[in-house]
Parts: structure tokens; C-alpha cells; sequence
């Protein structure tokens, strides 16, 4: 039986299965950009092994977080806000 | 060749500085380094403009030379990311926050602004420091520099010649290549390196380790000092840390700092780069979960007595040093130039119409 829980993207609550990556929520979302390079372009992830860093958002408050690392957690907050 | 009135030896900011003033003074300058500018300890320092009290001397040269940072920080181009962010010296405990008061009147008794900061004020100046510190002392005039650019701008209009020296003698340098210009004066501003020229200096390198993190900006808001810096800085311990956090302006945060003797390998020494780090963690617990990008180390030239060699050395007057600053030479560049310039101006060496 699949667990589903709900975390926040940017104050949007949404549904996601456990195991789902913080990365796979934003897709989930519908977020293109999971935050903005330092010239103010959009970023999004790229490896999905956490090697690349393109996939940092701030998560759980904790900016520059490789979402693609990071598992889902019932009431999870995750956001783009950061630079 | 040209004859420049003076030859500064080393682009780092000491050299930079002196090249500036002596250019300023209307003497014809030429620098030679065997690297990029700003490339040594300049470039691996923290870059923080700041007073230091430990003796009288340390104090009148590191106060005139921030005091004159402040003066020049309006012509800085923004590359030098000049911030007055303040320092902040924090105190863990009620021992400590005795020390503050000390520091404090001491301060004030020779005219720098400072601020008692109590358990709560310090908390509201910087949220994300430990609980249950005592308090802390703000000096709002202190200031950080992004050093390597404000070397580069200080040469913009002198002239630079990659070499590298093999001798020095009065009025004569001599490159590895075997060009030897002749000139005025020859100030030596290599840092470690001036013991290759001056065998019998008492320098001595003293390894340093900084961690940069990601961009995390207003998590630090001033250059964030412990109160047991001092004693780490100057202290004769073979091994220090001590809790050192500084704002970037691109929101980064720049993590510190290690002493040590006896390390002449450029490479990260880890256990010492995890103390460091478990300092700051217990100061700014939040850290332990932020991401460092970068680490590496650089070398400070030590004296004896923790005070910088500046002037005339050697059997000619006209052999000038200005090295040794340890860790304040980003600091003391400018005053360091000024005392160079004072040495150099005037002698009967140079031309009688300068």
C-alpha cells in the first residue's frame, strides 16, 4: 500500500507518495526553477545525483539544499525563495 | 630599462599600498611579482579591516590604517565589495564579558567608537548566534574588503613587470632572467617570501584555513569575532582555532580561522579544518547544516613579537621591508605605506626635484 502524505511548495500544499524526492515534489508542482543563479537565471535540476547542485532550493528553512537528495517528509516545507 | 625612483618587490596588498603611496608622492614605481597580483596571502585572507588592542603599537598602526580604508572606501570600485559591516568581539561567558568592558573603555579612552552589546542586544543583532552568550562589543567602523581586487586597483597606474628576484642591493635589483634595473629605493613586500631575499629575518610562515559557504545572505550581518581570538592570535601555541564568521556581499559566508607553525604543506589539514569548523558549529549552530563550497589555506609571515617589519633593513637605507604583518596586513597595507613613504621621501638617493 502506497503512503501518501502532503508538503508545502512554496505555501502550496500538495500530495506527494513516500519516497518522493524534494526535487520530484517541485516537479510535481509544476515549479520550472527551483531558484535563480547568482545572475538571475532560472535553475532546475540536472543530474538528479546530487553532484551537479543545480537542483538547490531551501528546504525545511535550510537554504542551497540539493532537493534531489533530500526524501519527502509529511509537512515538509520546500521553496524557491532563495537565492 | 627604465630607473623608477623606487622598486616595490611582491604585488599582494602591502605592495600594492606602498607602490600607490610612493606613486602618489609623485615617484615613478615599478612592481615586480613572480605571481598574479594579490595572488598570496592576500588572496587567502579574510580581508577584515579591523583594531586590534594587544599593545599600543598594533593599535596606532591598525586604527590610522582602517581609519584610512574609511577615507579611501568611497573610490573603490564595487569589485572590492568594501562593506562597514562592523565586528562584533563576542563574549561566551561572564569572564569574558568582563574582557568586553576592559576593551571597551580602552577604546574609548583613545577615540574609537564602540558599543556594549548585552546577551539580548547581541541577539537581536545577530539571530542565528548560540543562546546563552554573555554579550559582546560592536565596533561599527570596522570594515571588510575583498583584498585581491583592492590591490589590483591600487596598482591601476603602476608599472607591473612579472619576475621573479634573485638578489637586491642598494639602489639594484636583479631578476632571476638577469636584467638588473637600478633605482631609487627598494621596498621588499613578499611576505614569507622576504626570507629568500633576507636569509636572516626572523619570519616564520604561519598556516591559516578559511571554509566558504553557499550564498546564505543575512545570516551573519557583522564580522562575527570570539573574545578568545586574541588569545589564539597571540598565543605561541603550535596549534590554534578560534571562531571567526564574516558576511560576504554575495551573501556567503566566509568561516574561520587556524594557526599554525611548523605546516608548510599548502594542503588542508584536515583535523585542524574540523576543529575549526566545530568552533564556529558551536557558536552558530545553524552553520552545521549549511553548505561549504570552498576551503583552502594560506600562509601569514610571522614575527617574533606579532608586530610587522617596516623601514630600512640591511646595511643600505634605501633597502626598505615592509613584511611580517601576520594576519593584519590587508589592515596595515595602508598604513604600512604611509610609514614606507615617510622612509623613502625627502633622502638624498632620489632626485632633489622630488
Amino acid at each position: 500500500m502506497v503512503t501518501r502524505f502532503e508538503v508545502t511548495v512554496n505555501g502550496r500544499p500538495i500530495q506527494v507518495e513516500a519516497g518522493t524526492t524534494a526535487a520530484a515534489a517541485l516537479a510535481l508542482a509544476g515549479v520550472e526553477a527551483c531558484r535563480l543563479s547568482v545572475r538571475g537565471e532560472p535553475r532546475a535540476p540536472v543530474c538528479g545525483m546530487g553532484i551537479c547542485f543545480e537542483c538547490r532550493a531551501s528546504i525545511n528553512g535550510v537554504a542551497q539544499t540539493r532537493s534531489c537528495q533530500v526524501l519527502c517528509r509529511p509537512g515538509m516545507p520546500i521553496s524557491t525563495d532563495a537565492g | 630599462m627604465s630607473h623608477p625612483d623606487a622598486v616595490v618587490i611582491g604585488a599582494g596588498i602591502v605592495g600594492a599600498a606602498c607602490a600607490w603611496m610612493l606613486s602618489r608622492e609623485g615617484l615613478s614605481v615599478t612592481v615586480i611579482d613572480e605571481g598574479v597580483i594579490g595572488g598570496g596571502a592576500t588572496a587567502a585572507g579574510m580581508g577584515h579591516l579591523v583594531v586590534m588592542d594587544d599593545s599600543e603599537a598594533e593599535f596606532t598602526l591598525t586604527r590610522h590604517s582602517r581609519d584610512l580604508w574609511l577615507t579611501l572606501a568611497p573610490e573603490l570600485p564595487e569589485d572590492c565589495e568594501f562593506r562597514q559591516c562592523g565586528t562584533i568581539w563576542v563574549a561566551a561567558d561572564e569572564e569574558e564579558l568582563a574582557a568586553v568592558h576592559r576593551k571597551h573603555a580602552w577604546y574609548g579612552e583613545r577615540g574609537v567608537r564602540t558599543e556594549m552589546l548585552d546577551a539580548r542586544a547581541l541577539a537581536e543583532a545577530e539571530p542565528h548566534l548560540r543562546p546563552g552568550l554573555a554579550g559582546g562589543l560592536l565596533v561599527p567602523d570596522d570594515a571588510v574588503i575583498y583584498a585581491p581586487c583592492a590591490a589590483r586597483w591600487l596598482l591601476g597606474r603602476v608599472a607591473f613587470r612579472a619576475g621573479s628576484v634573485s638578489r637586491i642591493g642598494s639602489g639594484l635589483v636583479v631578476l632571476e632572467d638577469g636584467e638588473t634595473i637600478d633605482c631609487g629605493a627598494v621596498i621588499c613586500a613578499t611576505g614569507c617570501a622576504a626570507i629568500r631575499l633576507f636569509p636572516d629575518l626572523q619570519l616564520r610562515p604561519r598556516k591559516g584555513h578559511l571554509a566558504i559557504t553557499d550564498r546564505y545572505p543575512g545570516f551573519v550581518r557583522h564580522q562575527l569575532v570570539e573574545l578568545g581570538y586574541l588569545k589564539s592570535a597571540h598565543g605561541t601555541a603550535a596549534e590554534s582555532v578560534a571562531f571567526n564568521a564574516q558576511p560576504r556581499a554575495t551573501g556567503q559566508v566566509l568561516v574561520g580561522s587556524s594557526r599554525q607553525f611548523e605546516n608548510d604543506s599548502s594542503e588542508i589539514d584536515w583535523p585542524i579544518l574540523r576543529r575549526m569548523l566545530n568552533r564556529a558549529f558551536d557558536f552558530l549552530p545553524a552553520l552545521r547544516s549549511m553548505s561549504v563550497i570552498r576551503t583552502w589555506t594560506g600562509f601569514r609571515a610571522a614575527t617574533p613579537d606579532g608586530l610587522p617589519l617596516i623601514g630600512p633593513y640591511g646595511p643600505h637605507e634605501n633597502v626598505l621591508l615592509a613584511t611580517g604583518h601576520e594576519g593584519l596586513g590587508i589592515t596595515t597595507s595602508l598604513g604600512t605605506a604611509e610609514l614606507i613613504a615617510a622612509a623613502v621621501l625627502g633622502k638624498t638617493w632620489l632626485p632633489a626635484s622630488k
